[in-house]
């Protein structure tokens, strides 16, 4: 593939999917949090808690990536800290990226595993009480089992968003070769230059393989999870 | 011994109760807050007020101590099996068994074996009918090793058959781990049949609570009971079988004769429904009824509203309950302390002993 794609698109290509997986992995147990603290509790800031996970599906991703980059900017008010405190720099780096690509794809982590969640029969859950399991081991045994669909179903879209992200992205963390410049940033790039539309082509060619290996693959597992959790 | 003493607003309870051992039914129409009264000794569910205790506090509003239902080592078996469908049968049944702190009541395999679902432990739980699921959600309550055991009607949701068959088990299960037992029904057959206590319970207040075969033969509960539905327990001693095929059981009133073939010697509580029996003034002669009783009136309740008497009756000792009409009643002119016949046209064995 070395000669198909010019190196930089090579650079991207991976960067991209590190970025993808670092921003699913980090955000599996936040979204698992939060989509539980939506579908089972009732509390005070419950619609706002609900909006502000849903607001970088609404808002312009520029807008979401400039707000991102006020808060998190080394002279923000979380990324000063950071800096200060702990050493980390998001602004202009590969982490900064991560950042962006997980919360542009949360809300749709968080949906599917919100759905899932109140899916699950409580009912269930009280049988299991009553059998001597905690609450903790009630969620541990039943809980998450049942909902294991919807977590792969999260995890995949938020995958495929992270991978696609472009907007807050070159907002955040600009558009810096081997550093932040992920594929859909490559390819843009290369729109950008007269005979770089031949390597552009590749890299989408690229992306579609990538997306519908995804999604073929999660199909599979959520088709096994599901028969096995359905009881069948 | 569990006693409890709960109030709540929602849903409408105000009632204590005390459970000895063996098995104790909750009996009501459907709404009376049987169902409320389970949750909240499970846990499940927390009144406005009061106290549980089932041999330690589970819970009591004064002291603000209320167990999850985790730690109260009560399992329970509801009207549909809720079995977790990503396990396996067997998977299922031991589920509570690292939770449980004792070894259960009865040994996993003897368990099994009552149940009868030794072949399809290996199954996914969707491909299991109505019974074979409730069967297991039976054996799996019982593998938590639990100190009492709640069933909330385990049988409404099954086929005539089908409930023969829990009922069975469930008599087996009472006798072989005598653990204690609270049964929510709304089923007298159920009732007469595998309880020891009964609580009677309407529109969230106790209306009587004893032993069954008491308040059974109490007629100012006949109408609550159901009419024709009520009736009173005999307890006999099968004594041999005649040439013809007939069991004879003998009992303080009396022998009887049933059709059924029985081992002699056994102890027995026969189950008279008050709708069955057909009182007369003098011994009926020419009558196909085999079972033919003396008995004494002790008292006469008229209905509150309805053409029907109950009547109750002294035979040799145990008392029994007859529904006849208020116009019967007035023409044979009954009165207690009168001398009668009770002709019983049926009679069903409510368990041994």
């Amino acid at each position: 593939m070395a000669g198909w794609l010019p190196p930089e698109a090579l650079t991207a290509l991976a960067l991209s999917l590190r970025v993808s997986l670092w921003a699913t992995g980090l955000s599996l147990p936040f979204g698992l949090a939060v989509a539980w603290l939506l579908a089972r509790r009732r509390f005070p800031g419950h619609g706002l808690l609900n909006g502000l996970v849903h607001l970088p599906l609404i808002l312009p991703p520029v807008v979401t990536g400039y707000l991102l980059l006020l808060a998190f900017g080394r002279r923000g008010v979380i990324g000063g800290w950071l800096h200060e405190v702990l050493g980390v720099t998001l602004a202009f780096r590969w982490t900064g990226a991560v950042l962006a690509a997980a919360v542009m794809a949360f809300p749709l982590m968080v949906r599917a595993i919100r759905l899932s969640l109140e899916a699950v029969d409580p009912r269930l859950e009280e049988a299991a009480a009553t059998l001597g399991a905690s609450r903790l081991a009630v969620f541990a045994t039943v809980t998450l089992p049942l909902i294991l669909p919807g977590l792969l179903a999260g995890a995949v879209l938020s995958f495929a968003k992270a991978f696609g992200e472009f907007g807050a992205t070159i907002t955040f963390v600009a558009n810096i070769p081997g550093q932040t410049q992920t594929l859909p940033l490559a390819i843009y790039t290369f729109l950008q230059v007269p005979e770089g539309e031949g390597a552009a082509l590749r890299l989408v060619l690229v992306s579609i393989a990538i997306a519908m290996t995804a999604l073929g693959l999660s199909e599979l597992l959520a088709r096994r999870i599901a028969r096995r959790v359905g009881g069948r | 011994m569990l006693e409890v003493a709960i109030r709540s607003s929602r849903p409408d309870l105000d009632l204590a109760f005390a459970a000895p051992g063996g098995v104790t039914a909750l009996f009501g129409p459907s709404g009376a807050g049987k169902t409320s009264i389970l949750r909240a000794v499970a846990g499940l569910a927390t009144p406005d007020a009061g106290r549980i205790h089932s041999d330690r506090p589970l819970f009591d509003s004064a002291t603000g101590l209320n167990l999850p239902p985790h730690r109260r080592r009560i399992a329970c078996v509801f009207q549909e099996p809720r079995l977790f469908p990503h396990l396996s049968v067997a998977a299922n049944l031991r589920y509570g068994q690292r939770f449980a702190a004792d070894r259960p009541s009865l040994p996993e395999a003897r368990l099994i074996d009552i149940l009868g679902i030794g072949p399809i432990l290996r199954r996914r739980t969707a491909t299991l009918s109505g019974g074979e699921a409730q069967r297991v959600a039976l054996g799996r309550a019982i593998l938590a090793a639990p100190r009492l055991l709640l069933l909330d009607e385990p049988m409404t949701a099954l086929d005539a058959p089908r409930r023969a068959e829990i009922m069975t088990c469930l008599e087996r299960l009472r006798d072989e781990t005598g653990l204690p037992m609270l049964l929510v029904s709304h089923a007298l057959d159920e009732v007469v049949r595998l309880a020891t206590t009964l609580v009677m319970i309407e529109g969230g207040r106790l209306r009587a609570a004893g032993p069954v075969a008491d308040l059974l033969a109490d007629p100012a509960l006949a109408e609550t009971l159901g009419g024709r539905e009520a009736g009173a327990l005999l307890a006999g001693r099968v004594a041999g079988r005649d040439p013809d095929g007939l069991t004879r059981i003998d009992t303080a009133a009396g022998p009887l004769w049933l059709p059924q073939a029985l081992v002699p010697g056994v102890a027995m509580r026969l189950r008279v429904r008050a709708g069955d029996i057909t009182l007369a003034l003098t011994r009926p002669e020419g009558l196909s009824a085999l079972n033919i009783l003396p008995v004494t009136v002790t008292a006469l309740v008229p209905d509150g509203q309805g053409p029907g008497v109950t009547v109750r009756l002294d035979c040799a000792g145990a008392p029994l309950l007859a529904r006849i009409t208020a116009r019967s009643c007035a023409a044979m002119a009954l009165r207690p302390g009168l001398p009668v016949w009770a002709v019983l046209k049926a009679l069903s064995i409510a368990g041994a002993g």
